[in-house]
């Protein structure tokens, strides 16, 4: 039976002023039961106030593949990285 | 009948019902049809434990008033018999397939909600109180059984016919939660508690328009179990509480006061 319904990605905001951040993911057969079953299953130590559900199948993923074309070209350009800033002392928590 | 006596008689039928539903619920843990179902049979059976704990709670300060001296919550959910429960004969009735479950729970959901509601606005602060913490629990497992339903019987053929076989399996069972006794007339004047004759048309309601949805069929019997003041509320159950009890009490029986 879990393998006919669809399955779906859980993102839960902990608190007001955050973001939505992954949680897991979990089976039911649509929408609304979503919701429900990532209440129960991640919720149940008052961990959120707002939850979302997305298809994982909407989910667009890049391709581990494609890890050189995408993200190797940043790491020789060291001039992106804002290390070069002499900064004054007395400025901390940077 | 005092109002002690009366008191402490309506918190055992509060406290025993969520008792003896959460022992049932608690039976599905590592048998649910799907692990996220598994989780949330469990998770609702624990708001209810948690209802039901403060009501016995409750009915032990009471009962010290009353008597002088009163039990603990533990005292009263592992040491009494089966004829000393007061729960609903809806709730001991085994879990059956999933369908008879969430027909139970279905049932139950709704009418506790009601319950619920017009106790939160008792005149005893203590009740009120509790009344008005549970109700947000139990708002979301009413959904969530009324969501149950309504893709049961709106889904295969053999959902919908299960489904609607325990719906008609269970309907005499009902009856017994919108009959007015001794003790909650011994209450109404008081304003402690409601007269629960007053929630049945609601409960209907609510339940055509989800069976509506769901392509179901509100069961039409008129005869009911336990009428005639003689029900799980005044002490008289089912075959199926006993053994509930064997297993829930077991270990307390067993091993008097062991701790862990």
């Amino acid at each position: 039976m879990s393998t006919e319904w669809p399955l779906w990605e859980i993102f839960i905001r902990s608190q007001h002023g955050l973001a939505h951040k992954h949680v897991g993911s979990l089976h039911a057969p649509d929408v609304e039961m979503a919701i429900k079953n990532a209440r129960d299953v991640y919720t149940r130590r008052n961990e959120g106030v707002s939850i979302w559900v997305v298809k994982s199948a909407d989910i667009t993923a890049s391709s581990p593949g494609d890890r050189e074309a995408l993200f190797e070209p940043a790491n020789s350009k060291v001039y992106r990285h804002p290390t070069f800033f002499p900064m004054p002392d007395e400025v901390k928590h940077l | 009948m005092s109002k002690d006596e009366a008191l402490f008689e309506l918190l055992l039928r509060l406290g025993d019902t969520d008792v003896v539903l959460a022992q049932r619920l608690g039976e599905w843990i590592g048998h649910g049809p799907v692990l996220e179902e598994d989780i949330a049979l469990a998770n609702i059976g624990l708001d209810l434990l948690g209802q039901g704990r403060l009501w016995l709670g409750l009915a032990g300060e009471v009962e010290a008033a009353w008597k002088g001296a009163g039990r603990s919550e533990d005292q009263l959910a592992f040491l009494r018999d089966g004829g000393a429960f007061r729960n609903l004969q809806l709730v001991e009735m085994p879990n059956g397939d999933f369908a008879m479950t969430m027909a139970r729970q279905f049932y139950f959901d709704h009418a506790h909600l009601l319950l619920l509601r017009t106790l939160a606005r008792s005149t005893d602060a203590r009740i009120a109180e509790i009344a008005a913490k549970a109700v947000k629990e139990v708002t979301y497992h009413a959904e969530r059984s009324a969501d149950w339903v309504i893709r049961l019987g709106d889904g295969t053929d053999e959902s919908h016919a299960r489904t609607q076989k325990a719906l008609d399996a269970l309907w005499p069972y009902t009856g017994e939660m919108f009959v007015a006794d001794a003790v909650d007339m011994a209450l109404l004047d008081a304003g402690i508690a409601a007269d629960p004759g007053t929630l049945r048309e609601p409960w209907l309601a609510a339940l055509q328009a989800v069976l509506d949805e769901a392509t179901l069929a509100l069961p039409a019997g008129e005869w009911m179990q336990g009428s005639g003041g003689r029900g799980g509320k005044q002490g008289v159950h089912t075959e199926h509480l006993g053994h509930l009890l064997t297993e829930m009490q077991y270990l307390q029986r067993t091993y008097p006061g062991a701790q862990w």
